[in-house]
Formats: structure tokens, C-alpha cells, sequence
């Protein structure tokens, strides 16, 4: 399966400069920087996010919808994720937000959270039925998954083929859109308000279901501004009945809320895609025996540090955790009906592959190997990879040299300036001095 | 065609170490392409292999030569040996000290791991000398 996937992580290549800061973090080295812009190795990336946090000029962007896409459809439907409702400092009110929200041009609002309980029934009959590889590993956060598919393959078999709690929800969205509306399936529109890329990425290219039911995706950053005027703007009286969903579904959005629904008591959760390399690393090696549940997550923070939020997500988590207080841990959730396994295989995409062939792979890594050795090892960046092993790859790879070190470059430079150095001089001249010279530079 | 070696020294005074070496080897499997099946059973039973040389043995060597049909690993040490070889491959079988159990290690189940994840496993020791395990991997050779 030669198909490049749409990505929703890009760069606007204009405010780049070309620094090293996305360089270095990208957890998956997808980045590389070739005259002075960055690049995304699209097969590499994974869409977690980490570059548009860390980028100090902001040129990396997750593209998501605006809000004209609303045209598209006679009945739209704000599909709210549940690190929305953490965003505003205002209000902790859950109904004053989505009525918010519903206010912006949307017929109705749905709770992603709802889909999330729907997840965590699933996981715990799932999880009790004996079926699933231990320790078993959240489906949940579209980063993580893609993570597994290009860098632990052997981990695949761990994942809950679980649909996410957005894409739960979207289907019950729709149908009960249809029902209100009466229109039909297609002239509705499910628009996911978003603190993720990789969910963005998700929609437009499902990694584990043919057809995402999400139409559009806005970003949460993007309308905040406009809902927080309209929050202000709401009186009392206006604020509709729009929240449905217990505390188990919410606090999906912060670390630990899914472990813990999962009702299993050996569980872990992993936030961070550097720690939960880390733990995967573990798992691989057969370190985690005693561990039947990982709960991984991305961004550090959970989905409220997703990188498309707009509040800080230590405060985001506290104020998540004292709305759901009052909350019953269960409300309503989902349909029955509601298929909740994938309907499409993850597959291993064997991109850190040298060759196909494992002949040439091999002769490629004994040459990669020796490049290596004689790169300074510093790990600097300045020749565009993220590490010295990584532009060693690449040299092999055939996308770059080794006088793209700057190191190399200049022990080349030097020592042509020397050979003009020699040739610049009368040959009968002090012979003795120059040979000197030449012993002091060769040792 | 020549067979890709790697060489690796296993620091005998850091637990947080222990791993690295089957860490590097699994990328670079993964890099050449082997079947995920095969890279797993490496990393075990490295992996094992790897903790013992830190618990029991104070360190060491590892040699890992790479074939597109065989794998194999040469962990060496200059350890205390293995005094009885019938016994350290027992399941539940440890001399792990107290301090070693604490840190979680020990469980009796590195050896008889490391003989059931790899294809061929060779232990040649010497009380007071050292001990090197060979662990051989056979790929199936199904690769593309
Ligand atoms: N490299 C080694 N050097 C010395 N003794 C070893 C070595 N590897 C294993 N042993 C001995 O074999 C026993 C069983 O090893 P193993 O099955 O890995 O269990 P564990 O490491 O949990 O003790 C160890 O307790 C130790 O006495
Ligand atoms: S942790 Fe949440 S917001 Fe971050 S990438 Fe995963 S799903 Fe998206
Ligand atoms: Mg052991």
C-alpha cells in the first residue's frame, strides 16, 4: 500500500527560519530541513502535534475547516469534545457552553463523551472476556495509534480494536439528527470541534475504519474567541438542557480517566508521546507483565493539552475534574446497536525500512554504520537531520551527503585550503619547514 | 555477503542501563527489514540475557552478527559462572540477592526465556571465569 496519507500537521513555509526546534522534538523523525525550511516526511509523521507546540515562530499549522463548511449541510450538528468544556475560565457550567456552542449556527450539540462511555463499556467487556493480548492498549488517541503502526508493529495485536469515543458519537449523532430533522443521512453535517490534529487526520484518512462519520473538523482554538464572546452574551434564561454525559465519559480528557473506567486494576497511564515510546519499548521487551491496561495518550495532559486547545491544560484538568464532581459517574451514553469494534485491520506500514530487499538493507546499514562512525557525534542539527545516526540514514537513503555536517565541511574546506596552500608555493622553497607543517596537520 | 556485526559493552553498575543493547538491536532490525515475529523474539530474550549480564555478572560484551537468514547474539562476561547449568534453567530458578528481587528482578524465568524465544542457545561458563551465552535466531524466510 503505496498511498500517502493526508496529514493535517503542514508548515507555512514563510514564517519558518529553518531553526532545529521541531527538528529535535518530532518524535517519530519525520522532519528534516532543506534549504533552510523545514520539511515533513509525510510517511513518517504521525500528526501528534508536537511541532506546533514547540515551533517559536508558528509555522506549523494543523489545517482544519472554517466555518463556512457549515454551508455544505441543511443540519449541522457540534460534535464537542470533552476537553471543551475545560476551555473557558468564565463558566463551569457545561449546559452554558454548549448553548454557546449551539448559538454559533449549529442545529444541535452532541457530547463526544457519551461516545467515550459507550468506549469504556466496550473496554470492560472486552477486558473481561479474556480475549485481548496483555497488557492491552487504548485505541483512543489517533497519535499513539499511528505510532504503533509505523514503529511497533509487534504491538499491534495489544491495541482494543475500539472505534474512538468521537467516532462513537458521530454515528448516533447522525442518526438521531436524522430523526429530528427529517432530512437524510447526507444532508447532515457532523462538525467535530477539535483539541487534536491527528483526530483531523483521523477523519480525512482512518487508520481503522473505512469512512469516519465526521464530516469537518473546527479547530477549538479557532472558535474561541467568538464562544467566549457569546458566553458572555447568554442570560440565564436562554441556557438549554445540551449536556447529557457522566463523569466517566469527561474525564476521558485528562490522564487517567479512561484507565480508571476501564475497571481494570492493573492498569497505567502513559501521557506524553516520549513516555509512551518509553512504555512501548517496555511492553516490546517484556518488562510490563505485570500490567494489563495502557492508557496512552500523546499530549502530556491528556486530549486538554491538546495541541488545537487554547487554555493551559494544568488548569484545563483541574477545572474538568471539579465540573465532573457533581456529575453521576454514568449518565446516558449510546445505542445498543451501535457497532463499536473497527471494521478495517491496522496495518504495519514498514516505513523505517532501509530497502525491501534485505540484501541491499544490509549493505546499506554497513555503509550507514561507517558514515556514522565518522560524523562527530553531537547530535547538532545543523545539517538538516534530527541526529548524526539519522543523517548517516539519510546519506544512504540518498537524500543527503556527508559535507551537509558542518564539521565534515569544514575538515573538507581546511584541507583544500591547505592543497591551495601547497600549490600556491614556489616548490624549491623552504622544503624542510613545509614538510613540517604537512606532519603537524595529518596528526 | 558479509554479515553486518555490532558490538556493544553492557555497563555492569547500572540497572537503568540494562536494555540499551537489545534496544539498538531491535531498531536496527526494524531498519533491515526483519519480520516483527523475529525482532520480538530478539529483543527477549536479549533482553534477559542483557539484565543477567548486569544482576549476576557485572557486565560485559555483547557481539550481534546479522544475516538475512540468522541472527545471532555472543553475550560474554567475566562473572562468577554458572555452577550448575540444569538448575539455572529451571523456571522459578534465581540466586538473585534480596536487593536484586527488590528492583524487581529475578524471577527465575530470564534463562528458561531465553532458550524458548530463540532457535538455538548455547551456554559455555567457568566458575570464577565467566559465562557466554550464544543465542542463534533463524528468520523465516519469507521476507518482502
Ligand atoms: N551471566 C550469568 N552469570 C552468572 N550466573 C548467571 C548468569 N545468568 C544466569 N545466571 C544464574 O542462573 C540463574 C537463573 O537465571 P535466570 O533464569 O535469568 O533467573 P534470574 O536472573 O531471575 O535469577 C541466576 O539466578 C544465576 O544464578
Ligand atoms: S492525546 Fe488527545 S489531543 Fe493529543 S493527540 Fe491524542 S487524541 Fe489528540
Ligand atoms: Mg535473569
Amino acid at each position: 500500500m503505496a498511498e500517502t496519507y493526508w496529514h493535517s500537521v503542514t508548515l507555512d513555509k514563510d514564517a519558518c527560519k529553518g531553526c532545529t526546534n521541531c527538528l529535535k522534538h518530532c518524535p517519530t523523525q519525520a522532519i528534516r530541513i532543506q534549504n533552510r525550511k523545514a520539511k515533513i516526511l509525510k510517511e513518517r509523521c504521525i500528526d501528534c502535534g508536537e511541532c506546533i507546540r514547540v515551533c517559536p515562530y508558528h509555522a506549523k499549522k494543523a489545517v482544519t475547516d472554517s466555518f463556512d463548511i457549515l454551508k455544505n449541510y441543511k443540519y449541522n450538528v457540534a460534535l464537542a469534545a470533552p476537553a471543551f468544556c475545560a476551555q473557558f475560565s468564565k463558566t463551569e457550567n457545561i449546559n452554558l457552553m454548549l448553548t454557546a456552542l449551539k448559538k454559533l449556527g449549529f442545529d444541535d450539540v452532541f457530547e463526544v463523551a457519551r461516545g467515550a462511555q459507550k468506549a469504556s463499556e466496550e473496554t470492560r467487556k472486552l477486558m473481561s472476556s479474556g480475549e485481548l493480548l496483555s497488557p492491552t492498549i487504548s485505541s483512543a488517541c489517533p497519535a499513539v495509534v499511528r505510532l504503533i503502526a509505523i514503529r511497533f508493529p509487534n504491538l499491534i495485536g495489544n491495541i482494543i480494536p475500539l472505534r474512538a469515543p468521537m467516532e462513537l458519537a458521530a454515528i448516533q449523532a447522525r442518526k438521531e439528527a436524522v430523526e429530528k430533522s427529517g432530512l437524510s443521512p447526507d444532508e447532515i453535517g457532523i462538525i467535530f470541534i477539535s483539541p487534536c490534529a491527528a483526530k483531523v487526520t483521523e477523519i480525512r484518512s482512518p487508520s481503522n475504519v473505512k469512512n469516519s462519520e465526521v464530516d469537518a473538523v473546527l479547530s477549538m482554538k479557532d472558535i474561541y474567541l467568538k464562544l467566549a464572546q457569546t458566553i458572555n452574551k447568554i442570560d440565564e434564561n436562554e441556557i438549554e438542557n445540551l449536556s447529557f454525559s457522566g463523569k466517566e465519559g469527561i474525564l476521558w480528557a485528562v490522564p487517567g480517566g479512561e484507565a480508571v473506567a476501564s475497571h481494570v486494576e492493573r492498569q497505567i497511564a502513559v501521557d506524553g508521546i516520549q513516555n509512551v515510546i518509553q512504555v512501548f519499548e517496555d511492553i516490546e521487551d517484556g518488562k510490563l507483565n505485570d500490567i494489563e491496561y495502557v492508557e496512552a495518550l500523546a499530549c502530556i495532559g491528556g486530549c486538554v493539552g491538546g495541541p488545537l486547545t487554547a487554555e493551559n491544560s494544568f488548569v484545563a484538568c483541574s477545572r474538568l475534574k471539579r465540573i465532573c464532581k457533581p456529575l453521576a459517574d454514568e449518565k446516558l451514553g449510546l445505542n445498543d446497536d451501535i457497532v463499536a469494534q473497527w471494521d478495517k485491520p491496522l496495518i504495519y506500514r514498514p516505513i523505517m525500512n532501509l530497502d525491501k530487499d534485505i540484501n541491499i538493507a544490509m549493505e546499506k546499514m554497513i555503509k550507514l554504520e561507517e558514515i556514522y562512525d565518522r560524523l562527530p557525534k553531537l547530535d547538532c542539527g545543523s545539517c538538516g537531520s534530527p541526529t548524526c545516526r539519522s543523517l548517516a540514514e539519510d546519506i544512504v537513503r540518498g537524500y543527503a551527503k556527508e559535507t551537509d555536517c558542518i564539521f565534515k565541511l569544514r575538515e573538507r574546506l581546511s584541507s583544500f585550503v591547505n592543497e591551495m596552500v601547497q600549490i600556491d608555493k614556489p616548490k624549491t622553497e623552504d622544503y624542510s619547514s613545509d614538510k613540517n607543517n604537512n606532519d603537524n596537520g595529518s596528526k | 555477503m558479509a554479515a553486518l556485526t555490532m558490538h556493544y559493552t553492557v555497563d555492569g553498575n547500572d540497572f537503568t542501563l540494562a536494555g540499551d543493547c537489545s534496544s539498538k538491536v531491535k531498531k536496527s532490525l526494524t531498519q533491515l527489514g526483519f519480520d516483527p515475529a523475529t525482532i520480538r523474539k530478539v529483543a527477549i530474550a536479549m533482553y534477559e540475557g542483557e539484565i543477567n549480564m548486569v544482576i549476576h555478572a557485572n557486565g560485559g560484551f555483547i557481539d550481534v552478527s546479522i544475516e538475512p537468514d540468522k541472527i545471532v547474539a555472543v553475550l560474554n562476561d567475566h562473572g562468577p559462572g554458572i555452577a550448575d547449568i540444569n538448575k539455572a534453567m529451571q523456571e522459578g530458578f534465581s540466586t538473585a540477592s534480596n536487593k536484586v528481587r527488590e528492583l524487581g528482578f529475578g524471577a527465575g524465568m530470564g534463562l528458561p526465556n531465553m532458550k524458548k524465544y530463540s532457535d538455538e542457545m548455547n551456554i559455555s561458563t567457568k566458575i570464577g571465569e565467566g559465562t557466554i551465552v550464544t543465542l542463534t535466531f533463524y528468520t523465516n524466510k519469507t521476507n518482502n
